[in-house]
């Protein structure tokens, strides 16, 4: 069910709009249009659709209309032409037409928002400063002070509630703002840069305790960072931008296997494939292996038999091997360590090295009852060394 | 040369219609104020005198343990006003700390306001900014001379000229203080549903309060700086003892008087300062 849908958004900064939007449909750059008429291009031409429980990370570098765009979906900018809805209910609202009381009524029940400098009030005690959308809401002080503070329990800062937030660390700091955004009960979060300001321990411990919150609370979250390995973690969705345009969205594994520009190539040049790559993408399919008397040869000594893709034995010099059905919730410390596994073709990089560090063998990817692939020591290289990272190589 | 001080432009002579046409077109309404405020403020001096000087100092005792909880300062309080009343000048000194009060509490009213507006609107505050540095710069006894005409002798007089001297700093300081709000506090704020004026009194306001408070605080001292001059037009307090001593060349009166004004400053000073450094800790 889309959540979020942003159309055709333009947004820009200035006073000039009647000129710029004209500039900006004849395909003028953002700094052309800078000159001729004096305002900046936020956003030009920006298409996103983001489902329930999805998250969706818009990555860019600073200036590239990330933020900006973000900003657009609770109204803090306005859109200069395009659509930016968001679900209520049974209705999609258009946050850039709405009047002042629906747009608080988004504001307090839709969407809620965490920002990259936490953005508490340092007057207001932390309890205080969880229970304030709370307080926006109109709910009776007794109960939202209640309520904040079980929310503040789920981020196990119950200890701190009676502090002011200059007393925390930055990252006890951003999960009062987390609580803040999370005590709304909305289903949209919008969430600026939210870990960039911390160290990258409390970041990547942050980032596990998000992970962790929306399986249980399955949120719809745009993210915005502009860091690709947070991206890669935390998204199902990625959005890349670059100077105001939307210029790839796919899912994270599909961006670092087809990056569609330059730019977005050299983004993923130093991601760690290990995070992303899945064993599709990294496999020999079985048609590539070549054949020799029937047998299908996966290494010199190694052989798999197949009848119409079903596997029917794997055998090596030494005769038949044993063969182990893996699942995600296999415990490798049971199982043979010189057995062939059999996988499921979208397993992670991560485990399928995982499995191979563990037994001797090579990997058969498998989808129902079909063998799509083996995966083996020479695979893992070709990934680790960034080889399937390039626009060239990816096929 | 002779051309150009032949031809004097009349200046002065403008000013000077402009006021009889005050007096002229609008005496009832200044007689009025005049009289409400000299009313106000006399009653409360008398109020304050009918009271046992010692339940006084109790009472401003009380306050400044409920703001600050602090001994020293109370030790302070109590030995500087009981060493003003050894000197004789009580009544001066309630006269002076009424005037004081009153011109602040009247310029923090109209100067906060203002000083929001201007803050969200920038096209006011250049408008006010020059006359603001006006009614600072401009020699008080200048000022002077048409509020004697328009007001009479006595307390209000000094007041107004009182007044318009200090209501710079709360206006200036609430400016700063609203306008430098971090944006990302504004966006919090707007983001969990403010309205316009929840985002006033629930962001701005509190985040501005310091810069406010300190507003005040210049503010009473600007003010307190003026009563030897509102003495010069016939308000009460410990002015006039220091005009008087000027006249007569005393400089044991003069003296005396001088260290009660500079007891009464230090006193208002840590009664009103710390508790805007306290929020910023």
């Amino acid at each position: 069910m889309t959540v979020v849908s942003i159309e055709n958004v333009d947004i820009v900064f200035g006073d000039n709009q009647e000129k710029t939007l004209p500039l900006m449909d004849k395909g003028h750059s953002r700094d052309e249009i800078l000159g001729m008429s004096g305002d900046v291009v936020g956003v030009q031409n920006a298409n996103i659709e983001v489902n329930e429980g999805e998250i969706c990370v818009l990555m860019g570098l600073s200036g590239s209309g990330k933020s900006t765009l973000l900003r657009a979906v609770n109204g803090l900018n306005k859109i200069a032409r395009g659509r930016c809805l968001v679900r209520d209910g049974d209705k999609m609202i258009d946050m850039a037409k709405c009047d002042e009381t629906t747009l608080r009524h988004m504001r307090t029940h839709r969407v809620s928002m965490v920002f990259q400098s936490f953005a508490l009030m340092p007057w207001l005690t932390v309890l205080e400063n969880v229970a304030f959308g709370l307080e926006m809401q109109g709910m009776p002080k007794e109960q939202r002070l209640q309520k904040a503070r079980e929310q503040l329990k789920m981020v196990s800062l119950d200890q701190w509630a009676d502090k002011k937030p200059d007393e925390l660390s930055g990252g006890m700091r951003q999960r009062v703002g987390l609580a803040r955004a999370f005590v709304m009960d909305t289903d949209v979060l919008l969430m600026d840069e939210p870990f960039s300001a911390l160290d990258p321990l409390i970041r990547a411990q942050l980032q596990d305790e998000l992970i962790e919150l929306q399986k249980r609370l399955n949120k719809t979250i745009i993210f915005v960072s502009h860091d690709l390995d947070e991206a890669l973690k935390i998204g199902t969705k990625i959005a890349i931008m670059e100077s105001a345009r939307i210029i790839q969205e796919d899912t994270p594994e599909q961006i670092v296997l087809n990056p569609a520009t330059e730019y977005v190539e050299k983004f993923v040049a130093h991601t760690n494939p290990l995070n992303v790559l899945r064993g599709r993408s990294l496999m020999t399919p079985i048609d590539q292996l070549a054949v020799k008397d029937g047998r299908i040869m996966v290494t010199d000594n190694a052989w798999i038999e197949l009848d119409n893709g079903k596997l029917i034995k794997a055998h090596n010099s030494n005769g038949e091997m044993a063969t182990v059905d893996w699942t995600p919730e296999t415990i490798l410390a049971n199982t043979p360590k010189d057995a062939v596994f059999l996988v499921p073709a979208n397993i992670a990089m991560r485990e399928a090295v995982e499995i191979r560090y563990h037994a001797d063998q090579f990997m058969i990817l498998m989808e129902g009852d079909q063998c799509l692939g083996v995966l083996q020591d020479h695979n893992f290289y070709h990934a680790l060394l960034g080889k399937h990272f390039g626009r060239d190589e990816s096929l | 040369m002779n051309w150009l001080t032949d031809n004097k432009i009349p200046l002065g002579a403008w000013m000077e219609n402009f006021v009889d046409w005050l007096v002229d077109a609008a005496s009832v309404f200044f007689d009025l104020v005049s009289i409400t405020l000299e009313t106000m403020i006399i009653s409360m001096v008398d109020a304050i005198e009918w009271l046992h000087p010692l339940v006084v100092i109790g009472v401003v005792l009380v306050g400044a343990w409920f703001l600050h909880r602090s001994i020293g300062l109370l030790v302070f309080i109590a030995a500087a006003l009981l060493l003003i009343i050894n000197m004789g000048y009580w009544v001066e000194t309630i006269q002076t700390l009424v005037l004081v009060v009153s011109a602040t509490a009247i310029s923090v009213l109209i100067g906060v306001p203002i000083g929001i507006a201007a803050a969200h609107r920038p096209w006011l505050y250049t408008l006010l900014r020059p006359i603001l540095d006006l009614m600072q710069t401009i020699p008080t006894f200048v000022y002077l001379i048409p509020t004697l005409i328009l007001f009479g002798l006595g307390y209000v007089p000094g007041l107004i000229s009182t007044i318009i001297f200090a209501i710079a700093a709360p206006i200036r300081l609430t400016y700063l203080g609203v306008s430098k709000v971090p944006n990302e506090l504004l966006e919090a704020g707007l983001a969990f549903g403010c309205t316009k004026s929840k985002l006033l009194y629930k962001v701005e306001l509190p985040a501005a309060m310091p810069s406010i408070m300190a507003g005040v605080t210049q503010c009473i001292m600007l003010s307190l700086s003026m009563v030897v001059i509102a003495a010069l037009v016939g308000a009460d307090g410990l002015g006039k003892p220091v005009v008087r001593a000027l006249n007569t060349v005393n400089i044991s009166q003069g003296f005396e008087a001088g260290v009660a004004i500079v007891l009464v400053a230090i006193i208002l000073d840590r009664i009103c300062k710390t508790p805007s450094v306290k929020n910023e800790v």
